[in-house]
């Protein structure tokens, strides 16, 4: 077995927690994890992307082209400009909730996040649009972004780890007030 | 060989655990034992010295130093008294530490001590992209270059081993995706700790001071001792050849190093199902070079001998290439020897497995590994819709950006120049502010100003210098400006914390390492002596200081203007904390009745959390800080 999950977003979106949960919860079952992720400048606003890698005989955290199972994308442009690390036949899971750059409001773009998502369901034949502002709406907080892309992820069976896997890390890993509103956002997307 | 440490490692005591690069490092310096560290924040450092301070049992002094060379001097004491120690910084900053590092490969040290130096292929948050392997070289001090993560844990701490046994200085150089690496790892029980007793400083002329004789003497030692220790390294079990094939020397071979070992072992395995038997049968061999300095020569001679072509898969500078073209000139071998000096790998920016597989498929010739590659590498990207860049900017709330702003309406239609310097404000430079003109490395912005200023008097020159940076490397700039009578405005841009690199204390702050990391937590009161940035500079002679809060905008712009009119050495300190550490005040909202579209708020300070929807301005209340520079720029008053 061997997954190789790609997170992409703007810095600040909370793609860490997600990709900590995996390799903790793929640690328990005692699968050997790599990841990497940006540091730094980048983060204050910039694109942003973090690799997770499960399984035996990983060399390095970083991943070719073509060779990610899963993106798990937080922002509609950056889910599009990673692409290219997509395996043909992988699936990708995008918040359609764009975040609009300071350099294109200034500009006066008219990016709305839409043709991305339109551009997505061309190309991606396992694609699944998260509609995270109805999301964070009905679970009552908008830091729960992260944990329902992760739970659509988990769902999608491309990473071979169970819903009970994260929710296990999860409890270990956040406060105990907030772990009902984490279930709650994991179970989101059926 | 006696200093390698974890080639008897299944005899330890082990647990489990998921470790970034950096804390594998920290762990690996407490597991050999280190008294004392000293560092200066920088990426992708910076964790080191965090990480050792958080599992500190209280047995080990951690500090943050003012700037790199006091963090060298300071870790080079320890490791005169039998300590052992280590400093940690970036590149660049080993350029700061460069002084003391010259001179102290010629007195050496007692206790073991590592020189912990982050490069920065790409770079991705660097000035610049200088190879510490030329500094190893330069200062003839050994080195050792980690390719992941694990060996990380276990290099550090045979680099520790090896600095006690010769008495000399040891580099340890991981880049970027070592240090910010994950993965899980098996480190030692607490038990399995060595535990270092330092014997204490011993008085001793001859050794510890130096004049032009000993030096003399010392490097005659130290050129002998380098030669011993390459041929020891060619048997360092880190410094390893695999054969392509397994069993046979391959004529053709591929040279590398670091993180892009890793990637030359990820391209290996990807292409060998593209290629034909024969082709299989003629992989090429793979040396990995562990101790770029001094230079496993007997290893490299195996290696070369009986070879067509090498390729030398590098980042940074081509050490390993110049290296292997002396070993074929000097031994006589006749090897092609290849890489970024032929234009066979490029010669700039960081490698990534796609990179190192074209260099691989190009080199070795392999036809049907080349469709593969471009099949899966080009894809078909014409179609997609044009991608908004997304460069960083200031936080939302940013108090700089109320600086930079303040600044920008004071001085609006007058002749001026903008120094800026290293630091989250560098970022000052992004539209619509446009507020720096110059940057160079840290404290430059001083001496910049007054080089200007001395041309081109009619040239008001500002320097913005950070907190942090003002106490690493400004104070000098402010001596000199004083003392040689220029004509300039200091603006310390003082956010209280060490920002870009993630909030580390400094002299300014109240706090230090070792209080912070027992507590966790930054406690409001002070609980270090706080050095007074105001003091310092009235102490120096500045002509006027002034304290203003940058959010207090027409303060702040009354500051400016009459500081500017005024004539020699001038200081504004622009006081309010980073965004990132304090308690955010209520978001701020748009009247949309009252909103004319005029978009004066974002093309004025640009705020990331200021936009157009509905062709109003919208303020995305989740990022909104509640600083109100929106509001004060509004002139229809929309914004509350």
């Amino acid at each position: 077995m061997k997954n190789n999950i790609f997170f992409c977003g703007v810095g600040g979106q909370g793609t860490v927690l997600a990709s900590k949960l995996i390799a903790s919860a793929a640690m328990k079952r005692g699968i050997p994890v790599m990841s990497a992720e940006t540091i730094g400048m980048a983060q204050k606003g910039g694109s942003v992307f973090s690799f997770l890698r499960l399984g035996d005989g990983l060399h390095c955290p970083m991943l070719a082209s073509g060779a990610a199972d899963i993106i798990i994308g937080f922002e509609p442009a950056e889910t599009v400009r990673s692409l290219r690390y997509l395996k043909p036949d992988g699936c990708v899971i995008v918040s359609s909730h764009p975040i609009m750059p300071v350099t294109a409001v200034l500009k006066g773009s008219n990016y709305t996040g839409a043709e991305m998502i339109d551009y997505l369901k061309k190309k991606v034949k396992n694609l699944t649009v998260v509609d995270t502002d109805e999301a964070t709406r009905s679970i009552g907080s908008a830091k729960s972004m992260n944990m329902v892309l992760l739970g659509a992820a988990i769902r999608t069976g491309a990473i071979d780890l169970s819903i009970d896997d994260i929710k296990a890390a999860m409890r270990e890993r956040v406060k105990p007030e907030f772990v009902t509103m984490n279930e709650k956002a994991l179970d989101y997307v059926k | 060989m006696k200093w390698e440490v974890g080639s008897a490692r299944r005899w330890y005591t082990m647990r489990k655990t998921f470790l970034m690069g950096n804390e594998a490092i920290a762990m690996g310096a407490i597991a050999a034992g280190v008294n004392l560290v000293a560092g200066y924040p920088g990426t992708p450092s910076t964790e080191v010295l965090e990480t050792v301070a958080k599992h500190n049992d209280g047995s080990i002094y951690v500090e943050w130093s003012t700037n790199e060379k006091s963090g060298m001097e300071v870790a080079a004491g320890a490791a005169y008294t039998g300590a052992r120690s280590m400093v940690t910084m970036k590149q660049v900053g080993l350029n700061v530490a460069s002084d003391p590092l010259m001179s102290l490969e010629y007195i050496g040290v007692k206790g073991g001590m590592v020189v912990m130096v982050a490069d920065d292929p790409g770079p991705i948050s660097s000035q610049t992209e200088q190879d510490t392997r030329h500094y190893a070289a330069f200062s003839k001090l050994p080195c050792f270059d980690p390719s992941s993560v694990e060996e990380a844990y276990w290099m550090i701490q045979d680099a520790f081993a090896l600095s006690e046994r010769y008495g000399t200085p040891v580099f340890f150089r991981p880049t970027t995706r070592v240090c910010h690496g994950y993965a899980s790892i098996e480190i030692k029980e607490k038990s399995e700790y060595y535990v270092n007793k330092p014997e204490g400083f011993k008085k001793d002329t001859m050794r510890w001071v130096i004049f032009p004789r000993t030096a003399f003497l010392n490097h005659q030692k130290i050129e002998k001792r380098n030669e011993q220790l390459g041929d020891a390294f060619s048997d360092y079990r880190r410094n390893i050849i695999t054969l392509g094939n397994g069993e046979t020397t391959s004529r053709r071979g591929i040279a590398t190093h670091g993180i892009s070992y890793t990637y030359t072992q990820e391209a290996l395995e990807a292409l060998r199902s593209f290629v034909n038997d024969d082709e299989r049968a003629a992989m090429p061999d793979v040396m990995k070079v562990s101790t770029p300095f001094p230079f496993p020569e007997r290893l490299a001679v195996d290696f070369l001998r009986g070879k067509d072509e090498v390729l030398c898969i590098e980042e940074l500078d081509p050490v390993i290439e110049r290296e292997l073209t002396y070993v074929c000139g000097k031994y006589g071998l006749h090897v092609k020897i290849r890489g970024k000096l032929t234009h066979d790998v490029v010669n700039a920016g960081e490698n990534t497995i796609d990179s190192v597989k074209k260099s691989i498929v190009d080199f070795m010739g392999w036809q049907d590994a080349a469709t593969v590659r471009d099949a899966t590498m080009n894809g078909d990207t014409c179609e997609t819709p044009e991608l908004p860049v997304r460069p960083p900017v200031l936080c939302a709330g940013c108090p700089h950006r109320a600086s930079f702003y303040a600044v920008k309406v004071a001085m609006r239609g007058k002749k001026t120049i903008f120094c800026g310097d290293i630091g989250c404000y560098t970022l000052g430079n992004a539209m619509p502010l446009d507020m720096v003109d110059t940057c160079l490395c840290m404290g430059a912005g001083l001496g910049i100003a007054q080089g200007v200023g001395h041309i081109e008097p009619d040239t008001t020159c500002f320097a913005f210098v950070g907190d942090s940076t003002f106490f690493a490397s400004a104070m000098t700039g402010v001596v000199n400006a004083v003392y040689n009578e220029a004509d300039m405005v200091l603006v310390v841009l003082d956010n209280s914390t060490t920002a870009m690199t993630g909030h580390q204390p400094h002299p300014g702050t109240g706090h230090r390492m070792m209080e912070l990391a027992e507590n966790y937590k930054k406690s409001a009161e002070d609980v270090a002596n706080r050095v007074s940035i105001e003091k310092v500079l009235e102490g120096m002679g500045v002509a006027a200081v002034e304290v203003v809060n940058p959010l207090d905008h027409k303060k702040a712009v009354e500051v400016v203007k009459r500081m500017a009119a005024m004539r020699g050495v001038k200081a504004i300190i622009m006081r309010s904390p980073c965004v990132m550490i304090v308690k955010h005040d209520k978001p701020l909202a748009v009247d949309s009745q009252k909103c004319v579209a005029c978009k004066k708020c974002i093309n004025s300070i640009g705020c990331p959390a200021v936009i157009m929807k509905g062709g109003k301005a919208f303020i995305d209340a989740s990022s909104c800080t509640g600083c109100a520079l929106c509001a004060k720029v509004c002139p229809f008053g929309a914004i509350g």
